[in-house]
């Protein structure tokens, strides 16, 4: 059972996603953010990119937290009770000590509410940040996972959870994780970027299961497509899925990429992705 | 004394487990009595924080020595409190690990090993 | 001798990377850690001999029939994962906070299933694999599953393949650990760069033998200079760069190793890169390379 997170004012919200890694989900979704002029939410916070492209002037900085229990020594009585009911050991007793680790913690408040003493309380720490800018006119932000930390969630819900009643654009991590779960919960269409490879189609069913959870219109777009009739396009067909747009392989496009270079500035690009953009507002 | 040794089975003439919090399982040895428990590593099981895991477990069985490969930095920290010795050994039979102890052979294991395990699950 | 082929960003050419070296060793043992985009069998026709569920987490579940809709649950929630009478799976961490607050006992965790595991044995050797359950995440355990299920069927085997999840998180970190060297294949992008540097800190924590491919490095050479530059300067050896080839789309799409084009350029580069690799573990791990007889 999934439904979508407790926001019930968000407009159309779409979310690019892609089965496989390295299809061209921040390229589709950098270029098309400026077709369609709308603003970026960068959410694969483990590897943010979309701002190399976009370049906005970044003019908000704001540090992601997580809860993190603290012990009172002086009320603690070192019963372990706290280290017993916690899941993911964070906190474990060695002699005269509960030991805190805090990257295992989830903040999820077992072990305060196990504590008869109440010795425990909790204090924030950082795990990421998110930036938030403007270029050419759309808002532009982004969450970064401090490398090292583990859990890419908070940063996801904290970035999501700043989401205004406007238009956006969401670059979904990679895969059908939870991270990406988190993510959908906040769009209201997606799509699924793509190649014409066999791996490509073989993650492409995967995320096409898994928008299909989500009751939401959804759509396919082909990158680094060859021009003729692939695999993927066949798929489409045989299982009625929208295909929304191809963006043709060139080197030129691979090259522009390689130096973070915008697409949507050159031609055949500029009139791809409106193209595209005029699809979408018509199919989702 | 109480001595546990980290296995890569439940025989007991299996080798010692290099590694702490995911090992297979705990041969405990009480060395006054010479019997011995074999008790599968909860650490193994679990998500993340395995090195904690089978710390904890250790802790809990009251052990006084753990003879293993090297632990990892949480593992250690709490190895360390809790004031159980830890010695470092090779993949040997248990059994010879024991007595490798016994004859004092073995090196006190004074510093985290590298942070392999318990950065997360 | 287990040697990880990571990569930070995904489609960079780490899978087509795996597959050659795994021809190239004579076979290796693969393990598939790529549990997100678990593609490496796609290679081969290969015979599943083992199957089983995967457990990898807890999920609390709700018994209605007690349940008296108090909500204390919903409130205690930090994952906003309970909206009575249901509980959502795919938000539920099963911390088991709401069953500590129950005043009725109707709330329980039961064990998840997050995946199916396979070995599945080829012409050349096994694979241990996942496919995950839509949602779930690849946790550090079941990537210690896979690992640990790949000796069970094969345990002497002198060199194992990982193919590494992407990113620096969870699951990567559980690909690593215990690997005795770790390939990151890389390519020359702004991104390729971003994400190397990221992967590199992570690597330097394991204290393990590195080293960095470049894959289609002729798309943009000035680009691979920099990822050069920056590889020596942090005294990380390069293993080898594979130039841009239009055989290797010909091949993954016909589901061949490249190894199998002879002619072709990259094969020729990974060639080449395998005997560097060779070198490095048998220098620096002591490993020992038997070349498969022929």
């Amino acid at each position: 059972m999934v439904y979508p997170a407790r926001q019930e004012e968000f407009k159309l919200n779409i979310a690019v996603l892609s089965g496989k890694g390295g299809t061209g989900k921040t390229t589709v979704s950098t270029n098309l953010a400026l077709a369609m002029n709308r603003n970026y939410v960068d959410c694969d916070v483990e590897e943010p990119n979309g701002f190399l492209f976009l370049k906005p002037e970044v003019t908000a900085r704001q540090v992601v937290t997580v809860g993190v229990p603290d012990i009172d020594k002086a009320k603690c009585t070192l019963c372990g009770a706290c280290a017993k009911v916690c899941r993911f050991h964070a906190l474990a007793k060695a002699g005269s000590d509960i030991v805190i680790f805090e990257k295992l913690c989830h903040d999820c408040s077992a072990c305060k509410l196990v504590c008869k003493e109440d010795a425990l309380s909790y204090r924030r720490r950082n795990i990421g940040i998110i930036e938030q800018g403007i270029s050419r006119g759309i808002e532009c932000s982004a969450g970064i996972l401090n490398v090292g930390e583990p859990m890419a969630v908070p940063v996801i819900k904290e970035l999501l959870s700043k989401l205004q009643n406007k238009d956006y654009l969401i670059d979904c991590p990679p895969g059908t994780s939870c991270n990406v779960v988190n993510t959908l919960k906040y769009a209201n269409a997606a799509l699924l970027v793509t190649e014409p490879s066999q791996f490509g189609l073989h993650d492409l069913k995967l995320a096409i299961e898994l928008v299909k959870l989500y009751h939401i219109p959804f759509g396919v777009i082909i990158n680094k497509d060859d021009g003729d009739e692939n695999f993927i396009k066949e798929y489409c067909k045989e299982n009625q899925i929208k295909l929304l747009g191809v963006i043709p392989y060139s080197q030129e496009a691979a090259k522009a990429y390689s130096i973070g270079c915008i697409l949507y500035d050159k031609q055949p690009y500029t009139q791809i992705f409106d193209h595209i953009s005029m699809v979408i507002k018509e199919a989702l | 004394m109480i001595v546990a040794i980290s296995a890569v089975g439940k025989n007991k003439n299996d080798n010692l487990d290099g590694r702490f919090g995911r090992c297979e399982c705990f041969h405990i040895i009480d060395t006054e009595k010479s019997n011995l428990r074999i008790m599968s590593n909860k650490g193994a099981a679990s998500g993340g924080g395995a090195g904690i895991a089978a710390a904890s477990q250790l802790i809990e069985e009251g052990v006084d020595v753990i003879i293993t490969g090297s632990l990892g930095p949480n593992a250690y920290e709490l190895v360390e409190k809790s004031g159980i010795k830890a010695y470092s050994c090779d993949m040997v039979p248990v059994q010879e690990a024991v007595k490798m102890l016994e004859k004092n052979l073995l090196t006190p294991i004074k510093k985290a090993g590298v942070a392999h395990h318990g950065i997360s699950g | 001798m287990e040697l990880v082929i990571l990569s930070g960003k995904g489609g960079t050419g780490k899978t087509t990377v795996v597959a050659a070296l795994s021809e190239l060793s004579g076979g290796a043992v693969r393990i598939d850690c790529d549990v997100d985009a678990p593609n490496l069998y796609l290679y081969y026709q290969g015979d599943d001999i083992d199957q089983d569920s995967f457990y990898g987490g807890l999920k609390a579940i709700i018994d209605e029939g007690r349940c008296i809709g108090c909500g204390v649950c919903e409130q205690i929630c930090r994952f906003d994962a309970i909206r009575l009478p249901m509980i959502d799976g795919f938000s539920c961490e099963g911390c088991g906070a709401c069953v500590l607050v129950c005043p009725q006992h109707a709330i329980r965790l039961v064990d998840e299933k997050t995946a199916d595991t396979f070995i599945t044995k080829t012409d050349t050797g096994i694979i241990s694999r996942a496919r995950m359950e839509i949602g779930s995440d690849g946790s550090g355990k079941l990537v210690t599953f896979l690992r640990k299920n790949s000796k069970q069927f094969e345990p002497d085997n002198s060199l194992t393949l990982i193919d590494g999840s992407p990113g620096i998180g969870c699951t990567v970190i559980s690909s690593i650990t215990g690997a005795d060297a770790a390939l990151i294949v890389t390519e020359p992008t702004q991104s390729g760069l971003s994400d190397l540097k990221r992967i590199l800190e992570l690597t330097k924590h394991f204290d393990l033998l590195t080293m960095v491919c470049i894959n289609k490095y002729d798309i943009n050479e000035e680009m691979s200079k920099k990822i050069e530059d920056f590889v020596r300067e942090a005294d990380i050896p390069m293993a080898g760069k594979i130039p841009f080839d239009k055989t290797v789309m010909v091949a993954l799409n016909q589901l061949r190793p490249i190894t199998k084009f002879n002619e072709s350029p990259a094969n020729k580069a990974i060639v080449r890169m395998w005997d560097c690799i060779t070198k490095h573990l048998s220098d620096e791990c002591g490993y020992m390379h038997k070349y498969p007889s022929l």
